[in-house]
């Protein structure tokens, strides 16, 4: 598959300024070459679980390291895999989650491109762990250029008799096959998935039963996200000890932040769990574009949370950010200047939210187009001021009865953006 | 008409989306047309009607005949605060044509789309499989004038 990218990089940037676990060798090693990647100790992990390591000391591991999932819903790794490792079934299945859809999230993207060997690591890892001998990496259909270099690692994997039948003479075999999808945001929530995996409309299952008992054409099937995965195996080579050094009590590790919007430097940067958002547009961002003052980011995607500069101190991490009301989802953040108005931004999301309703459930599809219709007359400037309260009151009859997360999605950015802005509101109902 | 692509994949409806897929990117005019669907049905042994729900449940496909290229210009919200309303309006007027039209010579299809995950280089688009980012209106007028003097 043929692919190139016509972005030109202007931006001179300091790596030296993050703390890389994830993307350690993005942008050193060549991600087309297994070699390289062997040498910069890559499968050193998979090579110590499959011969000095029992599955459950492996699942063990990751769950004291308090690896929590990067894809957005922050759920502990290890006890994941706990709840499929001790399952009797013919066939379990890894599903790695790489439908990266929320809005301006493209973290598994640059891992995938710029290490796909270290996520295969960590899938094989995950599947030796929970007794998988089969693994799926689902990839959106427009990111050609992962599915291109995932599908050359796995031959070269094969190549190397890292991947196979009985793999460093343990016993163990495994195969990685990549699912592509066709343009469905709703394929990030993990039941869509697996049905769009096996050919299907991508519309979400009903849970329980949880994937993890009953998944992919019905065995039970771990699906996590590719940060997620690309942590394990440096926490299998270091210790979920050393893993605790790094970020905040309860939420270790670092997080692949994406920024963008208002700053000199949009891109990706890895730091510590409980980085403030200060640090992160400042240090990482290169600060506000222009020298324009801060308004507004939006953080966690579409389904994120409108923060004002009140947040600008508060550490960036699951938990505290819950404090808070908010949320760090994908660590998508979108920063905005003095310029913008939150009414535009927020009827942005709206719009994308009803295109991308599944029409699965009424609340969702119906819902969508509601919120749109009161948020497209208010930005028209026929707005009252209790369509304000209409548009939360309907995103909180959305969040109790959506049948998935799509449809509970809508209340956090729109609570937070009439809460945190209403001055550009009732500017616009006047 | 199709066995060259079926061939590849073994009848299971799992591989139905590659398959798809594949169908699309050999058709010159980029869709899958009712006799494509006869036939993945007969291959797969699927009801004509999943693979009707499939190729409508998922923005890629198209079951109309489009242009040679497909421009697809991202509206989501990072490349909306970027000028991607700027951009559209652009392409509509260089293009002649509103969103889901074709061109008169069939050279352009053009799309909105969700985020394309190149957020960084807002606002954003893809033609056929190439990324074009920092999208400014000078800049898509001389891509349209690449790709037609390509054509």
């Amino acid at each position: 598959m043929k692919s190139k990218s016509h972005i030109a990089d202007t931006h001179k940037y300091n790596f030296n300024y993050e703390n890389r676990v994830v993307l350690k060798n993005s942008g050193i090693i060549d991600p087309e070459n297994i070699e390289e990647y062997i040498g910069v100790g890559g499968y050193k992990a998979w090579e110590k679980v499959l011969t000095q390591m029992k599955p459950m000391e492996v699942v063990e591991e990751v769950k004291v390291s308090g690896l929590l999932g990067r894809g957005g819903a922050a759920f502990p790794a290890g006890l994941k895999w706990s709840f499929t490792a001790p399952l009797k079934a013919e066939q379990k299945y890894i599903v790695i989650n790489a439908d990266e859809g929320e809005p301006g999230t493209f973290k598994d993207r640059l891992i995938m491109e710029g290490d796909p060997h270290k996520l295969l690591e960590g899938t094989m890892i995950a599947a030796y762990a929970v007794g998988a001998s089969k693994s799926y990496i689902y990839i959106r259909g427009e990111y050609t250029l992962c599915i291109s270099r995932l599908k050359k690692a796995i031959v070269q994997a094969n190549e190397y008799g890292i991947l196979g039948e009985n793999i460093f003479d343990s016993g163990f075999n495994h195969e990685i096959e990549i699912k592509i999808g066709a343009g469905a945001y709703v394929c990030g929530e993990e039941t869509a998935l697996i049905e769009s995996m096996e050919g299907n409309r991508g519309t979400p299952r009903s849970k329980p039963p949880f994937p993890g008992v009953e998944g992919a054409w019905h065995k039970p099937t771990v699906v996590n996200n590719v940060e997620t995965i690309a942590n394990v195996s440096a926490i299998i080579n270091n210790g979920a000890d050393w893993y605790k050094t790094l970020g905040v009590e309860g939420c270790y590790g670092t997080k692949v932040y994406t920024i963008m919007g208002d700053v000199e430097l949009p891109g990706l940067c890895e730091a510590e769990m409980g980085t403030s958002l200060r640090t992160i547009i400042n240090k990482y961002g290169g600060g506000m574009k222009n020298g324009k003052q801060f308004k507004a980011a939006l953080v966690g995607g579409a389904a994120g949370v409108f923060l004002s500069n009140e947040m600008l101190d508060v550490k960036m991490d699951f938990n505290t950010l819950k404090e808070y009301e908010a949320v760090l989802g994908s660590g998508a953040i979108l920063v905005m200047n003095e310029d913008v108005d939150i009414v535009e931004m927020l009827w942005s999301v709206i719009r994308f939210f009803r295109h991308e309703s599944c029409g699965k459930c009424n609340p969702c599809s119906n819902g969508t187009t509601v919120l749109y219709n009161l948020i497209d007359k208010i930005r028209k400037g026929k707005g009252k001021e209790a369509d304000l309260d209409e548009l939360i009151r309907i995103s909180e009859a959305m969040f109790l009865t959506s049948f998935c997360a799509l449809g509970q999605s809508p209340l956090m950015p729109i609570k937070s953006a009439i809460n945190n802005f209403k001055e550009d509101f009732l500017t616009k109902i006047k | 008409m199709y066995e060259d692509i079926l061939k590849k994949y073994s009848p299971e409806k799992e591989n139905l989306i590659s398959i798809l897929h594949d169908i699309q990117n050999s058709d010159p005019q980029n869709y899958v047309s009712e006799e494509a669907v006869q036939e993945v049905s007969e291959y797969l042994n699927v009801p004509l009607s999943h693979i009707h729900g499939v190729l409508t449940f998922y923005t890629m496909y198209s079951t109309k005949p489009r242009g040679k290229n497909i421009i697809r210009l991202c509206e989501s919200p990072p490349c909306f605060l970027k000028g991607s309303e700027n951009i559209l309006k652009k392409l509509c007027e260089i293009l002649n044509v509103e969103v889901g039209e074709t061109t008169e010579d069939g050279i352009f299809t053009l799309e909105l789309c969700a985020c394309l995950g190149v957020c960084g280089n807002a606002p954003a688009m893809m033609i056929n499989e190439d990324v074009y980012g920092n999208l400014t209106e000078k800049k898509v007028e001389q891509i349209i004038i690449d790709i037609k003097g390509r054509a």
